[in-house]
């Protein structure tokens, strides 16, 4: 059986300037930002990010990592607007594909499914096809026989494309070393179609266990990511941090909010980056703990 | 004591979900997140409520209580929600940072879109709900910023525009209400032009008008209902710290 335990820079190491990149998790939550970090530190640039946008983007956008995205929104849920991505977006930094969030789910699964597109109604009369004259409609082919609507005659829908992606990124409360994966909070997002996406699949997880672990780590109805979606296992604890990643941790409130406030300010935030992001992932994590310290002091 | 201008507004937010039955109810803002709940404890107990995250709640238990506290009936994560917004069995309550004068909604960005003066949050799902579901707006700072002739973005489609996009877009499109801190609206005017419905207590037509920067059809103008007392017994129950009043500026 295949070991798929991997680093974090063998998966960097991977990855090439100008490539397409998905990256799972949703707003503030459960982001698998210890390779967002690892990107931050690598000379990679022109990446194209595909996200439900968190922190993920704010902080690959301002760092001229990421040139362009794809996304339907960038929040850090609590705090709704992320400073970094309003002061990118308006000094007209970044290439950006606004689409529907639902759109969104029907790229990523059109990709995972190997077909050009999938219709919607979702975008019809927005400016989401203003804005993106690449984005076609198609015409409802069924026009008389019994799979006529008559309702839906003479229909154009939005013909969502497949939003191919050239690797993905997701975090995982669990992962054993076969390759499978699970989430055992709330909601699985739309993770497991960032891998179905994508050519390079990365798993980072709270935790590595045996193969067969798994269920023993929670109800295996949870474990929704098999190996047949994965490439690479890489263990990163607290790997989401700041993002919350439920059961394991809350969203770490202060630091986001700490971080908020740095990315107001050129000069605070080159300390804030001096201080947190300079490092490595451990170096990372040392700076947190230290954090916590002093404000529970 | 009379109610407060917050009051008004739930009462009258509340009332886009009478007689809904059984649907999902997706209030944005915490004044109408307490008129879903005000609706469900009276008018329309079938409405459908979530916590927010990726659960069905069961009741409509006051907004201070504790994610912890809350009894769940059914799992709803993100990826689900679709096939409920794609089925049609849901109004969202929105809100808008513009909105003019066919319902057409903007809170991508104010400004041009390449290098916008105000980045805000993004499209979202609004181009997919609004065309999918009955789609009403909240907007708790009317004036000549909000009410716009012509939004900087199309996310949430209005009546022309859902028009122009042919019978894929207008079939389940449908714009029942908008309430601001002012006022009532709907679609009722000339080839649905946004009507003023009623003005809340305190508030003048001419007020109305004049935080309008488009041309509002004004027919039968009444004054807002003022909640019950029933009513206002179950608005400080379901919001005790009384946040409702923090969503309108002053």
């Amino acid at each position: 059986m295949a070991d798929k335990r991997s680093t974090i820079d063998e998966a960097i190491s991977r990855l090439s300037s100008g490539m397409t990149i998905g990256i799972g998790g949703w707003g503030s939550r459960r982001k698998p930002m210890a390779i967002v970090r690892a990107l931050l530190n690598s000379t990679l640039s022109d990446l194209t990010i595909v996200s439900y946008g968190g922190p993920d983007v704010g902080l690959l956008a301002n760092a001229g990592i990421a040139s362009k995205v794809i996304a339907g929104f960038v929040t850090l849920d609590s705090i709704a607007l992320d400073p970094l991505w309003r002061q990118v977006r308006q000094r007209g930094g970044i290439d950006l594909t606004e689409v529907d969030e639902g759109l969104f789910y029907l790229g990523l699964q059109a990709a995972a499914w190997r077909v050009p597109f999938l219709p919607a109604r979702a975008g019809l009369g927005s400016d989401v096809l203003v804005r993106n004259p690449l984005l076609k409609t198609v015409a409802n082919p069924y026009v008389d026989g019994p799979f006529a609507d008559p309702a839906d005659v003479g229909a154009e829908l939005l013909a969502m494309p497949a939003l191919r992606l050239d690797a993905a990124f997701v975090h995982a409360n669990a992962a054993d070393t076969a390759g499978n994966a699970a989430f055992t909070g709330p909601d699985a997002y739309f993770d497991e179609l960032f891998l179905g996406a994508a050519d390079l699949r990365v798993v980072t997880a709270e935790t590595v266990v045996a193969e067969g672990g798994l269920s023993e780590v929670g109800p295996l109805a949870k474990a929704t990511v098999h190996r047949l979606l994965t490439d690479l296992i890489i263990e990163t604890p607290n790997g989401a941090h700041f993002t919350s990643c439920a059961p394991n941790y809350d969203r770490d409130e202060a630091f986001q909010k700490a971080y908020v406030t740095a990315a107001s300010d050129a000069e605070t935030w080159a300390a804030f980056t001096t201080r947190f992001l300079a490092g490595s992932e451990a170096d990372y994590q040392l700076a947190v703990a230290a954090f916590k310290e002093e404000s529970q002091s | 004591m009379s109610p407060t201008r917050a009051e008004v507004c739930i009462a009258a937010i509340a009332e886009v979900w009478r007689d809904a039955g059984e649907i999902m109810a997706s209030p944005f803002g915490t004044i109408p997140m307490v008129a879903s709940r005000l609706a469900k404890r009276t008018f329309s107990p079938d409405l459908v409520l979530t916590d927010g995250e990726a659960a069905i709640i069961v009741g409509a238990p006051p907004i201070t209580t504790k994610p912890q506290d809350l009894v769940r009936e059914a799992s709803v994560p993100y990826k689900t929600i679709f096939s409920v917004v794609w089925s049609g069995r849901r109004h969202i309550v929105m809100q808008a940072s513009q909105i003019d004068r066919f319902g057409n909604q903007n809170l991508s960005a104010i400004g041009p879109h390449n290098q916008p003066k105000v980045q805000l949050i993004g499209v979202r799902g609004a181009p997919g709900n609004s065309v999918n579901h009955k789609t009403s707006y909240w907007v708790p700072d009317h004036s000549t910023r909000t009410f716009v002739e012509a939004v900087d973005t199309v996310c949430g489609v209005g009546y022309d525009r859902a028009k122009k996009a042919g019978v894929g877009a207008t079939r389940f499109h449908d714009l029942p209400r908008v309430v601001s801190n002012l006022g009532v609206f709907d679609f009722s005017g000339p080839d649905h032009a946004m009507a003023l419905v009623s003005v809340h207590p305190g508030v003048t037509i001419d007020d109305v008008v004049a935080a309008t920067g488009f041309e509002l059809h004004i027919g039968d103008v009444v004054e807002t209902p003022s909640p019950t007392e029933e009513q206002m017994a179950i608005i400080s129950e379901l919001d005790p710290k009384g946040a409702r009043e923090r969503e309108i500026k002053a």
